[in-house]
């Protein structure tokens, strides 16, 4: 797939194309030749295009199992990817910029043995971005300032911190190494809304200040509203609709979209009497043949089961993958018939 | 008649310490086909008072006064074994993890028959076909099939379902949901609300519905009640509390939300965090992190005052300033 993701206004930080990751999930040898189980491949991410916006934020969103984290790890190099390409512009100093990643959970990614100094200067020791020991505390301390803590926390362990203040030690360590580009992969959803907010809005300033680009992965619609330029939304493994936030939010042309904006609670404007939309998200392992949504979609018809929709461009800048807004110029789906 | 009634519930862990006050003064009352929904951020509370209901504390957690009324009935008083005879016959349980809740060795159908002859008298074929109606009750297609699988075959909702529906086993008067929707996808989410709703209003139970979303609140509850630290810090009807809360503590709550309508460009952040049990500030719990705290704030505890429609517990609702 070639989708024309060119006319931006603004150049992109990283360009990915064509990008797939599959992962091998057979049983073991043994049990495949005795229980006659053939191999079975996870195509966790199949064949995706985006660019993300130099200092700006692009989400992905979906739900478990659309492969969005897989996405967040092949462009922070966890993950090879498997074929596709993926190109970062080059960074203030003219070399590529670098990566960075800030992970879901703060209790697992900060080590309980090492005090948060250490958290935080390990990557300058490393990469010996200071050298010295007075230069590397100054740095540290300065990180910690900018997070919002003080330079005496440096002393204490992990332990002795909130979920929040630890998402802030995280923020602190992947700042340390000067990165141009974070990606942030649900960096908020084990934290209370309170703490949320707190962290949302730390990582807006930083943006601003320090000119980051970021890469952020949520389930959540409402807190990828809030912090992002554009959103890609994903389903098993593909990109179904990618625009700008408030194109997204504004004309919801993909039905995956639409049902996944009509089921999510809202505090403001609850909507308890819905219709309510069926159907489950199948396995990654067997997805349905054609448009992989067409299960659950209220406008599938025969061609949805047959011919996978490709990414096509529309005038407002969005991306879409559905047959029925191609057929209609654009249209979002089920305006079709009253338009 | 309200179908549960706890007064003045106070809950202690003693340890080596000194003794935590996990839950403080708590009085909350749902009536039949009622949904409460409790409502706070981790370490509030609001699980605990699920499980105190319940008889479920973990010891040394002990109920350390106050009381509980079921149907009319004192049961904090109740022994153990008195207590496991009102569970899943009077008190339906749906908690968290789907996958935890079953036993992963048995077949859906074998559990559902299993719970429903503890408490109904009934033959094993006429709890089967019970246990099948059940199933097509909270929604699982082709459920004559789907009672014999394992829970392993079933999704993260539909699983949910079959949890439901062991809650339902034996028509309990009163459901604790301790986050039923948390561990499901959006889209899953909304159909296992909506399947709450239903089942309240057809059965006329009661339903607490514990959760950290007020979202899912706004969606699904009738009442909410509002925990911080332990306490409860404010109570009304849920279209009341979200549009107009009085608390500032549940002010702060709503405006961390990121709303989906219009976008601002900060939220509305709540600086600091909840106390720690052994760390809770006298006066009012919320009083270092309340910008609008005064001198009596720090000094006096409120109890709820009511204001309007609701109550809720803040000096600032008896006029003026605190």
């Amino acid at each position: 797939m070639s989708a024309d993701i060119k006319d931006r206004a603004t150049p992109s930080a990283l360009e990915v194309r064509g990008l797939c990751k599959s992962f091998d999930v057979s049983a073991p040898w043994l049990n495949r030749v005795i229980e006659r189980r053939e191999r079975q491949i996870l195509r966790a991410v199949d064949d995706i295009d985006f660019n993300v916006p130099r200092g700006g934020c692009l989400s992905l969103v979906g739900e478990s199992g659309c492969g969005k984290s897989t996405v967040a790890r092949i462009v922070t190099g966890l993950h090879r990817p498997e074929r596709g390409e993926m190109r970062f512009a080059p960074g203030n100093s003219g070399q590529p910029m670098t990566a960075q990643m800030i992970f879901q959970d703060p209790y697992a990614s900060l080590n309980a043995r090492w005090k948060v100094f250490d958290v935080i200067a390990e990557p300058l020791r490393e990469l010996k971005l200071r050298s010295g020991k007075q230069a590397i505390r100054d740095r540290v301390n300065e990180l910690l300032e900018v997070v919002g803590l003080s330079p005496a926390d440096g002393a204490k362990y992990p332990h002795e911190f909130s979920g929040g203040q630890r998402q802030r030690i995280s923020i602190a360590r992947a700042l340390a190494s000067e990165p141009e580009f974070l990606v942030c992969d649900e960096p908020t959803s084990a934290l209370d809304v309170s703490v949320q907010a707190q962290i949302l809005n730390l990582m807006r300033s930083l943006q601003d200040e320090l000119g980051l680009t970021y890469l952020f992965i949520s389930h959540d619609l409402s807190v990828v509203r809030h912090m992002s330029d554009r959103i890609a939304v994903m389903y098993l493994g593909r990109i179904v609709e990618e625009a700008p936030t408030e194109v997204l939010f504004a004309r919801t042309r993909h039905p995956y979209t639409q049902l996944l904006l009509d089921t999510i609670p809202d505090v403001r404007n609850p909507h308890r009497d819905r219709p309510l939309r069926g159907g489950e998200v199948p396995s990654p392992l067997n997805p349905p043949s054609g448009c992989s949504f067409h299960p659950r979609c209220p406008f599938a018809d025969d061609r949805c089961k047959r011919e996978k929709p490709k990414l096509m461009t529309c005038d407002d800048g969005a991306h879409i993958a559905c047959h029925r807004v191609e057929e209609s110029g654009g249209l979002p789906a089920g305006e079709t018939v009253s338009a | 008649m309200n179908v549960l009634e706890v007064r003045d519930l106070r809950v202690e862990f003693p340890t080596h310490r000194g003794v935590l006050t996990a839950l403080d003064n708590v009085s909350l009352s749902i009536r039949p086909g009622e949904i409460l929904g409790v409502v706070g951020e981790s370490g509030a509370g609001k699980s605990m008072t699920g499980l105190a209901v319940q008889g479920l504390l973990e010891p040394p957690g002990r109920i350390a006064s106050g009381s509980v009324t079921l149907n009319g009935r004192r049961i904090d008083t109740l022994s153990d074994r008195e207590m496991t005879r009102i569970r899943g016959r009077e008190i339906g349980a749906i908690f968290q993890d789907p996958l935890t809740s079953l036993n992963p060795l048995f077949t859906v159908g074998a559990q559902l028959v299993e719970t429903i002859r503890q408490h109904l008298p009934m033959s094993n074929s006429a709890a089967r076909s019970r246990a099948v109606e059940l199933l097509a009750e909270v929604g699982i297609p082709a459920p004559s099939e789907r009672v014999d699988h394992y829970p392993h075959q079933f999704s993260g909702g539909m699983r949910q379902r079959v949890v439901i529906a062991l809650a339902l086993a034996a028509r309990p008067g009163l459901i604790i949901a301790d986050e039923p929707t948390t561990a499901l996808d959006v889209s899953i989410q909304a159909q296992i609300t909506a399947l709450l709703r239903r089942l309240c209003v057809e059965h006329g139970s009661a339903v607490m519905l514990v959760t950290h979303d007020m979202g899912v609140i706004a969606e699904t509850a009738d009442r909410v009640a509002v925990m911080y630290a332990g306490r409860l810090i404010e109570i009304g009807e849920v279209a009341q509390v979200t549009r107009d809360p009085q608390h500032p503590y549940t002010q702060g709550l709503m405006g961390s939300i990121p709303a989906l309508g219009a976008r601002v460009p900060r939220l509305q952040q709540i600086d600091g965090s909840m106390p720690r049990l052994n760390a809770i500030p006298p006066g009012c719990a919320f009083n270092p992190r309340c910008p609008q705290a005064g001198p009596r704030c720090r000094r006096e505890r409120p109890g709820l005052i009511t204001a309007g429609a609701e109550q809720a517990a803040c000096w600032l609702l008896e006029g003026g300033t605190a």
